[in-house]
């Protein structure tokens, strides 16, 4: 064993055990973050207190909820709504929560794509996140499962339904995720088990990765310039902070993400409170009835435009499309072929390409809603079309791009 | 400012989706139908019985049968504005309504599917013209008479019997209005109006009214069984047992709970469900139980929601300052 001193504070007897001093200097107060960013970099920060939310709410939940066809709906409704102190407040939080996580999800990659964060040295910053992004989505359909109202069933049947694989009928394989023919009891048992512990080890196991990526390559800046970080954190530390080009995570980064975190909460509260209605959709408020179709099945709002993917299509072709859809952006960093790293208003044709793809796939999710009829179809596969087309086009155009 | 502008940017992409994913969805999913304010004239029957009998001209199928109908509620409601306007004497009304409690008292049993209402408060719950049609033809005035060829086969059917004539039906009427209308709770204008058929477990009442507790469990099963038996008897009567209430307010929107109890067909054409009749005041009772029941946190919500939102803006506030200090010098 290592010789001890004597230590004179507690800190100082924790840092000969922990090296807490060092360990505050790797992880805060000398992890450097270039200094020309805009409040889209507290994104981060606001998904990692978001999910905070997600899990302290959830833990209260669990303890009420009870996985069980018979008792499910009523444990939330009943027991958790009107019998458990603040119980609907957990709820009303968990249910806003899970869907706001989503548009910060998208507005976080977004920003990405835009500044050109994924590119060269930040691919793994870019995988992980996306991982983050389908384990979010997973966790998100099978929490949507656990209330057992009709969307819960139904969502469930259609979900489980496309791992039948079109033509190649495998029905086998859609009853043996089901656990049954239809979902019953062994499918919300199975989805409450992911719900509640693998996923959320998977998505604690990935933000820790994801974090880890951003070590190396370092976080991106509004410019995409390339800082010197060791020559930068020697200058701040010398006192010129003026001059030097980052700044500390700590105190000086968070001050920032804990202001746009206040301003964010401000939104989640009032939705919390007077406008919940949008994140728990009316319809699961009707106990799962499998003779009962609803007259309108959808998903929640963020996986509209994946779903209005598969929809103007015919089946097999639809389920190929959607397939594509789900894992396409993974594979951004590999289509960007430009070398610039720079704001998407500096790269041209990449520049169109941005806004053109945003506003498709806002096209996509409102035509995800709306009942397939009529000029919504057409619009929908113009849409689905255009998804794919921009695909295609990414790599020819970022060949081109004249290299700044 | 840059960082103003990016968030106008954000904010803007951020409604648009909002806009188009609720509002702008919802008004596309959902046949839109107008209220009218609890009042019964027969607009609506006679719209829903003109586009039958286009309909039925369009397929050449039934279109004799239609048009008949269109003429009978024509007539109906017609009839039914003209004994508005008659002159009711509360006094004779009480030697009719001697008839009505023939069946309408306290603990009667279920007759031919449900159990026929208490009228201690009927002339507050329920329209006076929607009395007047309901005492005059039943089955026309709750919109069923699809399910009758003869409006005798109505439980209620017999009452046609009793008041044969237009002064007699405004002298009930009057007498409901003059002497039975006692103030109700919420709880009892959806018991009278709603609780024969639909069963709200939230709230420990079924078809039979609150489920009392036993002491012993031999009682309690017994009392199941008698619920079971009410049921099915509302079952044989309706087509299906008619769905518990206790979620209903969350399950279906505002303005769809208003247009639906005023006028079941419009939204569900066919449906075995009767208008009941509810007057705007009565409505507003039973909104309110059902509100009371299904969203029970309302009152606290509304309670806590502007202090935390305060909260988040002072803290915001502080932090901008925290922020300021932090930065200083750095630009």
């Amino acid at each position: 064993m290592a010789k001890f001193e004597k230590a004179n504070s507690i800190n100082e007897w924790m840092d000969q055990r922990l090296a807490v001093n060092t360990l505050k200097k790797v992880m805060q107060t000398e992890y450097w973050i270039p200094k020309d960013i805009n409040f889209l970099w507290a994104m981060g920060m606001v998904l990692a207190a978001t999910f905070g939310i997600l899990l302290v709410s959830g833990i209260f939940l669990l303890m009420y909820y009870k996985p069980d066809v018979n008792l499910a709906f009523d444990s939330v409704n009943y027991t958790i709504m009107t019998e458990v102190g603040y119980g609907w407040l957990w709820r009303h939080i968990h249910g806003v929560a899970a869907s706001l996580v989503f548009l910060i999800i998208y507005i976080h990659m977004f920003t990405g794509i835009y500044y050109g964060s994924y590119k060269k040295g930040r691919e793994l910053i870019w995988l992980s996140g996306m991982l983050l992004f389908v384990t979010f989505s997973a966790e998100a359909f099978s929490g949507y499962m656990l209330p057992w109202g009709q969307m819960s069933y139904w969502a469930g049947m259609v979900i489980t339904n496309l791992f039948s694989g079109g033509s190649l009928e495998a029905y086998g394989l859609v009853e043996w995720i089901r656990g049954d023919y239809v979902p019953g009891d062994a499918f919300l048992t199975r989805f409450f088990m992911l719900h509640v512990l693998l996923l959320p080890l998977a998505i604690i196991g990935l933000i820790v990765l994801h974090f880890g990526t951003l070590r190396i390559p370092h976080v991106n800046n509004q410019e995409g310039a390339e800082i010197d970080f060791e020559e930068a954190a020697e200058l701040y530390k010398a006192g010129k902070v003026k001059e030097s080009k980052v700044i500390p995570f700590s105190p000086v980064f968070l001050s920032k993400d804990i202001f746009v975190m206040g301003v964010y909460f401000i939104l989640f509260f009032y939705l919390t409170f007077y406008h919940f209605q949008f994140a728990m959709d009316p319809v699961n408020f009707d106990p799962a009835d499998g003779l009962k179709t609803p007259a309108h099945i959808y998903p929640e709002w963020y996986f509209l435009w994946s779903y209005e993917i598969l929809r103007p299509f015919s089946k097999d072709l639809g389920l190929i499309a959607f397939g594509i859809a789900q894992v396409i952006f993974l594979a951004l960093p590999f289509l960007d072929r430009s070398p610039n790293v720079a704001p998407a208003s500096r790269r041209g044709l990449f520049h169109i390409w941005f806004w053109i793809m945003l506003i498709d796939m806002l096209v996509l999710t409102f035509m995800g809603k709306l009942p397939p009829q009529g000029i919504w179809n057409t619009i929908g596969l113009v849409a689905a079309l255009t998804f794919f087309a921009l695909w295609i086009a990414l790599p020819i155009i970022t060949k081109s791009e004249k290299k700044l | 400012m840059k960082e103003l502008k990016i968030f106008g940017v954000v904010a803007f992409f951020t409604l648009f989706l909002y806009w188009g994913v609720e509002p702008f969805a919802h008004s596309q999913m959902h046949k839109h139908v107008e209220g009218h304010g609890f009042t019964y004239d027969g607009t609506a029957d006679n719209a829903e019985a003109a586009a039958r009998v286009a309909l039925a001209k369009e397929s050449g199928v039934k279109v004799k049968e239609a048009e008949a109908t269109a003429a009978a509620k024509k007539t109906f409601w017609a009839d039914v504005a003209r004994i508005s306007k008659l002159k009711g004497n509360a006094t004779a009304g009480e030697a009719g309504f001697a008839m009505c409690a023939g069946c309408h008292m306290d603990g009667a049993p279920n007759m031919g599917g449900v159990i026929p209402p208490k009228l201690d408060n009927a002339g507050a719950l329920y329209d006076k013209n929607y009395l007047i049609a309901l005492i005059k033809n039943p089955a026309m005035a709750s919109n069923v008479d699809h399910k009758y060829a003869d409006p005798m086969m109505h439980p209620m059917g017999s009452v046609s019997t009793m008041f044969t004539d237009d002064q007699s039906i405004a002298d009930v009427v009057a007498f409901l209005k003059a002497k039975k209308s006692a103030e109700m709770t919420n709880k009892e204008a959806f018991d009278q109006a709603c609780g024969r058929c639909h069963a709200m477990r939230y709230a420990k009442t079924s078809q039979l009214g609150d489920t009392p507790k036993f002491k012993y469990k031999k009682d309690e099963l017994s009392y199941q069984v008698k619920i079971l038996e009410e049921q099915d008897l509302v079952k044989a009567y309706m087509g299906k047992l008619p769905p518990d209430l206790s979620m209903i307010i969350r399950a279906r929107g505002e303005h769809f709970m208003e247009t639906f109890v005023e006028n079941p067909q419009g939204h569900l054409a066919g449906t075995p469900m009767p208008r009941v009749g509810v007057s705007k005041e009565g409505y507003e009772k039973v909104k309110a139980y059902l509100t009371e029941i299904g969203d029970p946190s309302k009152p606290a919500r509304e309670a806590i929601g502007p202090w935390v939102i305060l909260f988040f803006v002072v803290f915001s506030a502080l932090a901008f300052l925290w922020k300021k200090e932090k930065w200083r010098g750095h630009h």
